[in-house]
Formats: structure tokens, C-alpha cells, sequence
């Protein structure tokens, strides 16, 4: 099903009995979930963008490449970097901006600026019996009524199908540096990130690759800003480790590496997304029994290869954060991380409401 | 403003709802002495008043979910409160309610720079959060313009955001995590040290949800660090227009200020006469504030002083001082205070797309010869949230009632230009009734199934946020409408 407009999506599912898949350029999901085809690519455009108020319009099947070369033209971005799964995931799609808000998916500068969730500021979305809903709008700061909005971002189309969403955008950064730490102890790398956000120096990223041993502190912005903070942050990281910069194309180059996830191409394996409280990142990871992985948001985001018998999730155990299994096949340890009692029947009954044929991407989400 | 004429069934057993929280209460946390009860009749939105059956105090989390627990038992709204400083009227009592005051939950619980949080019992200040952070160089981010007074639980209840928020954004993205009692008294842990929700995002519909899913008695706030400094500049123009094309420009440009506040003539030449900030006599002022380094903000300040310059500005004053920065943001921290010397006023708070700001500050000229009540605007210009002050005589008959016209006449100009009722005050009672003009039926019946998933007898703070026409079966009925919910 390729419905061309709002009018068409509201008919599908006011209709449909049966489970409905849902996809935007099937680039983010690895779950194998029942249901007939529901493409979000006919609903397709950028619907206003005006980069004086920092604030964009577009239908959800809008191509991300298209909406990053008219931001770009301006000189603008989507700050929170959304990650590209389609290396590890073996796909050839084109990401849609609907995919991006459905599964809040945030890289490296979520840290410094916030998550997709943060940044979206309405949606229009159709629920399981085909009712057309509005929340937000096009305003940065908008309290009327419940924050619809924020339930939506990151609900994997559970509770119903977005048909545009609004957003605000940032200045892309003049200039982009490095600061490169060796270390090999894992410790000692989230205790370097943990000194370098606990700076004035507002640092944009700061991720640590134990494979190779290279902690990397991002700073952004005008010329003499960014010479200023890395003066700065040298000054307090030197005790950690030998330190090296990288400026512009060479420093641009690593995070790009890691917002792809290049680092698994070709590794196989279950890949996993873990969300800690940073300081707890290392024993995390070591419980995990990852054969290879890294740390972003300073430590408080591990991603890593696990074989497929093992549970990270049991590294959880008496530490707060979650996991999601971004890859890897069907079985009994469940892609997303089970919530607690009470949450589950919240998140259930709110499911319900929204959908009460029980049709909306299925078994997704517990 | 009509509210909801109070349950008799609740007024008649006054006096056993009252032995019932006092079995479950150290007796010192229920109050019901008409004298004291007075205290809690009305918020900062005090043309509106109604006392509470009675208020309860708690101590701990374990008492306010005893105190819900019972009330849900026995079918009691509840009326959760911060500090009282809603504009909106988000803790307006009614007659049938009893208050659930947070003020005595004010401890700090766990402060951690490496992990840059702090968690707290909400009953606590905003101000006092940062109060608790600075000595190592920290602070809270949102700023409400009442934050010496204003609480947590307000905070999130309201979203609240500040004059910062164009680079920190509100209290949703700066809340990490709640510990909430339900209204059925059980207590629930929604996110925490670690990024992001597991599962639906509960923690972002919960903060803005006006008291209505629960009381939040903890918070988990992320920290930052102090920048290294600040500095203010002031531009004045000859028009709005130009005014509103500068900010415009500066965004595009690639400068993000902090801060970028803009007041019009009226508010400009009251400020002025009150505070002596020495302004200029101009249409249009921004004060426009950067942070970093010395060399830092001078760059930033470069940059935008260019810009202002070819929009030919009446007057551009770069702070050479603290003392010149302080004096620049003298007025504007003390407009209201100037606008309140002058009469009493109304505060709005609707929000616009920033492209629509020179047509609808002269719409509101318009309308105010119209309404035959002056208005100065003051607001937040880089995130299109504005502040108009409507001036009235609260003791002329019929004036209340013309400025409340009024009010919602620009409150309906802002969602006709693509914006919304309030940017971050909240709906409250305030403007409640306005509701059906930014939503249709649909959106708001999706609205109110959250509501139902949380408080399915429709118990917490009933009458504010949707118009009364839309939740009266759900309040009216209540026991059968959860009843019918639950199958």
C-alpha cells in the first residue's frame, strides 16, 4: 500500500482488519514483523522551511538526503545526527525524515544539543482506526496541550502513522576539530570525556573506539571559538594521555565514521544499542562480553557485537539505562528492552488506545 | 471563567475524607482550617479563587501516594501544586478538591558532575537547583522569570521554559527522569541518569501534562557547565519590521545567541521612565546576549553588530563593563514591574512563527485602539514566544472582562499566523476555553486518551487544560467511565 496523501492513509486504516507493516525507506528496522506493506515514500516533499525561524515542514516519506541538501544550501542542519544503519544492516534504501523521528534516532552531538525528540516540534499522524491527528506545530516553544509529539518520536509507528512532521533546525558549525586521546583503558577514556563535558568548552561530541585506543573530543563553531576551547581542553585532558588534533575534513571524517556505524561493516554478529549512566559505561561493556565495539555520548551510549547466544542485557542487572538489539535474528531475547511491570501496562493501554485493532507494526515494542 | 460546580457527594463526607487522610498523615500534613486553607485559594492568576476542601502537606513520596491512594478511594480530585506562581491557573483549586502541596519534598538527593545531573525532590526552587550546583561551576539551564519562587513539579507540570531556552532549551529537554505517584497511589521510576526512554516516551508527554497523570515528587535534571562569560548588546530601530528582519538575519547568519529579547515602544518608553536604563527613544529595542570567552563572545558580538549595522540601526551599545551589561538588561528585567506601576496587566503568552512578528505586533496595535486598552510587548524573539502586556483597571467595572476579550483575540492572531495559545505558561484555566481554536475535536480526544490511561476517574486537577464541554462525561461519570476503560 502506497497511499499518495493524508486523505488515502486515513482511508487505509480506517479499513484495514489486518496487521499493518510499516516502512519509510526501510533502512533502520532488522525486525521481522507480520503485515501487509504500508510505504510512507508516496508521502513525499518538503512543505515549508524558513531558515530565519530555524523551523522546517516535510512529509515523513521525504528522502533525509534531500532535506540535508536544502539545509545545507543554507548552511543549516539537523543537529542531533541521526545514525545511517543501512552499512550494518545491508540495505540500499533512502532514509525517510518520518523513519528518523519514528525511531528518535540521534548520533554523536545528542550530547551537546539534544535527541530527534527534542528537535521535533509537530506531527500529523494517522492512528489504527484512521483518525487524522495534529499536535505541535511549527513554533520552538509550544506548551498548549499534551506533548503528543514527544510520544510519538521514538514510537516505531506503534501508536499510528506519521504524515508530516515539523522541526527545528541549527546553524551547521564553521569549523570542526578533534582532540584525539590514546588510551587503552576504558576507565580512564569515559573519565577523560566526563572532565571534557564538565568544561566550559562546550564539547559537541566525545566517543571512545577501545579498539583502536582513540578517545575523540569534538568542539564546533567559529574559527576563533574552536582554537579557544581545544587550548582549553588540552590544558585539562593532559594528565589523561598523549594527546593529538585533528582539524576540518580529517576530524569531520571520524564521526561521520561512526554515525554510519562503519566501525561493524563487516563484522558480524548481534549488534546492540546500550543507554547508561556514563560512569557505569565500562562495567557495562565488560559484563557485555562485546567482541568489538565503542562508547558515544561520553560513555553513556556502548555499542557492541555480541554473539548471538549471549544476553547483554544481564550486564544491566543492578545499573539503570536499556538495550535494544538493532541486529540480529528472531528468538527469545527480545529486541527491545523490556520495561517494568507498570510501564508495560501503561504503554499498553496507551498502545490500545491509539490502536485498538491491534494492527499497527505488531509484536513491535513488546 | 466557569468551572465545574463541585460534587455534593465529596462535600457531604467533608468530614470523613478528612479522618481518612488524617489516618494515613502525621497530623501536622492536613489542613482544613478555613483561615489556613484561604492561603491555598488561588495562584498567580488571582482573579480567579475557590477554597479547597482541604490541603495536605507531605513529607516524603510515601505520603503523597497514601494521600492519592485515598483519594482515590473515596473519589476526591486533587489539585497538585508547586509554589502557586501559575499565570495559567494550574493550581486553582474547586470547592470538591483537596490540594496536594509538594513544598515540604525540598531535599537535594544526588548531585553528580561526572554524569552531569542532579536529582532532587521537586517540591524544591528552580533557582535553588542551580544553587546547589554553582559552587563547582554548574547550573540548571531553564530560567522561568519567577525562578526564585517557582518549583520543580511546576516546572515539569508546565514545561516551563526561560529567556535562555533558544540555546538550552525548556524544562522536556533538560528532565532526565520522574519518580511519579499514579493516582491510584502506585509509584512509578520513568527514565533516570541514562539518555533517552526505553520503550514509549512517557517522560515527554508526562512533563507539560499540567498535574493531570500524576504527581511527580523526584527529578533527575541534567547539569551543565557555567559558560566562561556573558555579554549583552543593545539595538534600537526605527521599526518593528526592521527589528524582526535583523533577528531574522542574525539566525541565518549562524549565530545562535543565547538570549535575544525584543521590547516595542510602549514597553520600551515604561521601562524606561521606571528603571532609568537610560534606553533610547525608538519603535523597536533587542537586547541580544552571547556566551564564551573573551575572544569568544567578541567574534559573536562582530558578527551581529555587522549585521545590525545594515539594517541601520537608531542606537547599537556593545557592554564594555559588567556594570554597562547589567544596566542594559535592567529594563527588561524589570518590565513588568515598569507595566505594573503604570496599571494592573495580563500577561500572554502565545508563541509565532518569529517571520510573522512585525504583522502581528501591528495587528495588536490595532486591536488596542480597538479595545480601547494599551499593550506594551515584551518577549523572547528568537523562539517567537511573546509576552504581550495588556493594561487594565481592575477596579473598573468591565475592564477585566474587555481585557480578557482582548487577550484572546491575539491569542487566536498567534494560532491564525501558524502559531499556538501559549509558549510556555501552560493552558490551565487561563485558556482553556481557547482550546477548540487550535484543535479540532480529534486532536484533543487523542489528548485526553493519555489521560485516561493515567487517571482513568479523571481525579487530577479535572477542570483545567480542554474545555469543559469535552471532559464533562468523562468527569461527571467518572466511576463508570473508568470502570468502562479498564475492560
Amino acid at each position: 500500500m502506497h497511499p499518495k496523501d493524508e486523505t488515502e492513509l486515513c482511508e487505509i486504516l480506517s479499513e484495514a482488519q489486518d496487521p499493518v507493516r510499516i516502512s519509510g525507506g526501510d533502512t533502520r528496522s532488522d525486525f521481522s514483523i507480520d503485515g501487509n506493506g504500508l510505504s510512507t515514500l508516496g508521502l513525499s516533499g518538503i512543505v515549508d522551511y524558513v531558515p530565519g525561524a530555524l523551523t522546517m515542514v516535510a512529509r515523513t516519506g521525504t528522502p533525509l538526503s534531500e532535506i540535508q541538501s536544502v539545509l545545507a544550501a543554507e548552511g543549516q542542519q539537523l543537529a542531533f545526527e541521526p545514525s545511517d544503519y543501512k552499512s550494518v544492516l545491508n540495505r540500499s534504501g533512502t532514509s525517510t525524515i518520518g523513519g528518523v523521528f519514528a525511531t528518535n534516532s540521534s548520533g554523536a552531538r545528542r550530547i551537546q544539543c539534544g535527541a530527534a525528540r527534542d528537535f521535533l516540534l509537530g506531527v500529523r499522524f494517522v492512528d489504527g482506526q484512521g483518525k487524522l491527528i495534529k499536535n505541535g506545530g511549527r513554533v520552538m516553544k509550544n506548551v498548549t496541550g499534551y506533548d503528543l509529539v514527544k510520544l510519538m518520536a521514538g514510537s516505531w509507528g506503534t501508536l499510528g502513522v506519521m504524515s508530516e512532521v515539523s522541526f527545528k533546525v541549527l546553524p551547521a558549525p564553521g569549523k570542526t576539530a578533534s582532540l584525539l586521546l590514546e588510551t587503552r583503558n576504558h576507565k580512564v577514556a569515559v573519565a577523560a570525556m566526563a572532565a571534557a563535558l564538565g568544561s566550559p568548552y562546550d564539547v559537541s561530541g566525545a566517543a571512545y573506539l577501545p579498539g583502536s585506543g582513540a578517545c575523540m573530543i569534538r568542539v564546533e563553531g567559529f574559527e576563533k571559538s574552536v582554537a579557544h576551547r581545544l587550548n582549553g581542553l588540552q590544558g585539562r585532558l593532559k594528565e589523561f594521555g598523549k594527546i593529538e588534533l585533528l582539524y576540518d575534513q580529517e576530524a569531520k571524517s571520524r564521526w561521520e565514521d561512526l554515525r554510519c556505524l562503519s566501525p561493524f561493516c563487516d563484522v558480524s554478529g548481534d549488534l546492540w544499542r546500550i543507554s547508561v549512566k556514563p560512569s557505569d559505561g565500562p562495567k557495562v561493556y565488560e559484563k557485555a562480553a562485546f567482541t568489538k565495539g565503542f562508547y558515544d555520548w561520553a560513555g553513556g551510549l556502548i555499542w557492541g557485537i555480541a554473539e548471538p547466544d549471549v544476553d547483554p542485557r544481564l550486564a544491566l542487572n543492578g545499573v539503570g539505562g536499556h538495550a535494544t538489539r538493532v541486529r540480529g535474528a528472531a528468538r527469545e531475547i527480545a529486541k527491545f528492552h523490556p520495561p517494568s511491570k507498570a510501564i508495560a501496562a501503561i504503554n499498553a493501554a496507551i498502545r490500545k488506545r491509539f490502536d485498538p485493532k491491534g494492527i499497527l507494526n505488531r509484536g513491535l515494542m513488546g | 471563567m466557569q468551572m465545574p460546580s463541585p460534587d455534593t457527594a465529596v462535600l457531604i463526607n467533608k468530614e470523613h475524607i478528612l479522618a481518612r487522610l488524617r489516618a494515613v498523615l502525621p497530623a501536622d500534613c492536613v489542613i482544613d482550617d478555613e483561615r489556613e486553607t484561604k492561603a491555598y485559594e488561588c495562584d498567580a492568576l488571582s482573579a480567579y479563587r475557590c477554597p479547597p476542601l482541604a490541603v495536605v502537606l507531605p513529607r516524603t513520596t510515601e505520603e503523597v501516594a497514601a494521600v492519592l491512594k485515598t483519594c482515590y478511594d473515596l473519589s476526591v480530585p486533587v489539585v497538585p501544586r508547586g509554589s502557586g506562581t501559575s499565570l495559567a491557573g494550574g493550581a486553582l483549586p474547586t470547592e470538591d478538591s483537596v490540594i496536594l502541596g509538594v513544598s515540604r519534598l525540598n531535599a537535594v538527593l544526588e548531585t553528580d558532575y561526572d554524569n552531569r545531573f542532579i536529582r532532587v525532590q521537586t517540591g524544591r526552587t528552580n533557582l535553588s537547583v542551580s544553587g546547589a550546583v554553582e559552587e563547582n561551576g554548574f547550573f540548571y539551564a531553564p530560567d522561568p522569570s519567577s525562578q526564585l519562587a517557582c518549583a520543580i513539579a511546576g516546572n515539569i507540570a508546565m514545561n516551563s521554559g526561560g529567556a535562555h531556552c533558544l540555546k538550552y532549551g525548556v524544562t522536556s529537554n533538560n528532565l532526565m527522569g520522574v519518580r511519579m505517584v499514579s493516582m491510584e497511589g502506585e509509584i512509578l521510576d520513568i527514565g533516570g541518569a541514562h539518555l533517552d526512554a526505553e520503550g514509549l516516551d512517557l517522560l515527554g508527554v508526562i512533563c507539560g501534562s499540567e498535574g493531570q497523570f500524576g504527581v511527580v515528587t523526584e527529578a533527575t535534571l541534567r547539569i551543565l557547565h557555567k559558560p566562561e562569560g556573558a555579554r549583552p548588546v543593545l539595538i534600537g530601530f526605527d521599526s518593528n519590521e526592521v527589528a524582526g528582519a535583523c533577528v531574522s538575519d542574525i539566525i541565518k547568519a549562524g549565530v545562535l545567541p543565547v538570549a535575544i529579547e525584543f521590547m516595542d515602544r510602549p514597553c520600551i518608553r515604561a521601562t524606561d521612565d521606571f528603571s532609568g536604563a537610560g534606553y533610547p527613544d525608538c519603535e523597536a529595542l533587542l537586547i541580544i546576549e552571547v556566551e564564551g570567552s573573551d575572544d569568544e563572545i567578541k567574534e559573536q558580538l562582530d558578527k551581529i553588530t555587522k549585521i545590525a549595522r545594515t539594517h541601520n540601526p537608531v542606537e547599537l551599545r556593545e557592554a564594555g563593563s559588567a556594570e554597562e551589561a547589567a544596566r542594559i538588561w535592567l529594563g527588561r528585567k524589570s518590565a513588568f514591574g515598569a507595566m505594573g506601576q503604570l496599571n494592573d496587566y495580563m500577561c500572554l503568552d502565545g508563541t509565532i512563527p518569529v517571520t510573522e512578528l512585525p504583522y502581528v505586533l501591528r495587528r495588536i496595535g490595532e486591536m488596542s485602539r480597538e479595545f480601547g486598552l494599551d499593550v506594551g510587548n515584551v518577549f523572547h524573539a528568537g523562539d517567537g514566544n511573546m509576552h504581550p502586556l495588556i493594561l487594565y483597571n481592575a477596579n473598573k467595572p468591565g475592564d477585566l472582562e474587555t481585557c480578557e476579550a482582548f487577550g484572546a483575540e491575539i491569542l487566536k492572531l498567534c494560532v491564525e499566523v501558524g502559531g499556538c495559545l501559549t509558549g510556555e505558561h501552560g493552558v490551565g484555566i487561563e485558556k482553556r476555553d481557547l482550546m477548540d481554536f487550535q484543535f479540532n475535536a480529534e486532536d484533543l480526544e487523542a489528548q485526553m486518551r493519555i489521560k485516561d490511561v493515567f487517571d482513568p476517574k479523571w481525579l487530577l486537577n479535572p477542570a483545567k487544560v480542554f474545555p469543559l464541554k469535552h471532559t464533562e462525561d468523562r468527569r461527571k461519570n467518572r466511576v463508570q467511565f473508568a470502570a468502562h476503560a479498564a475492560e
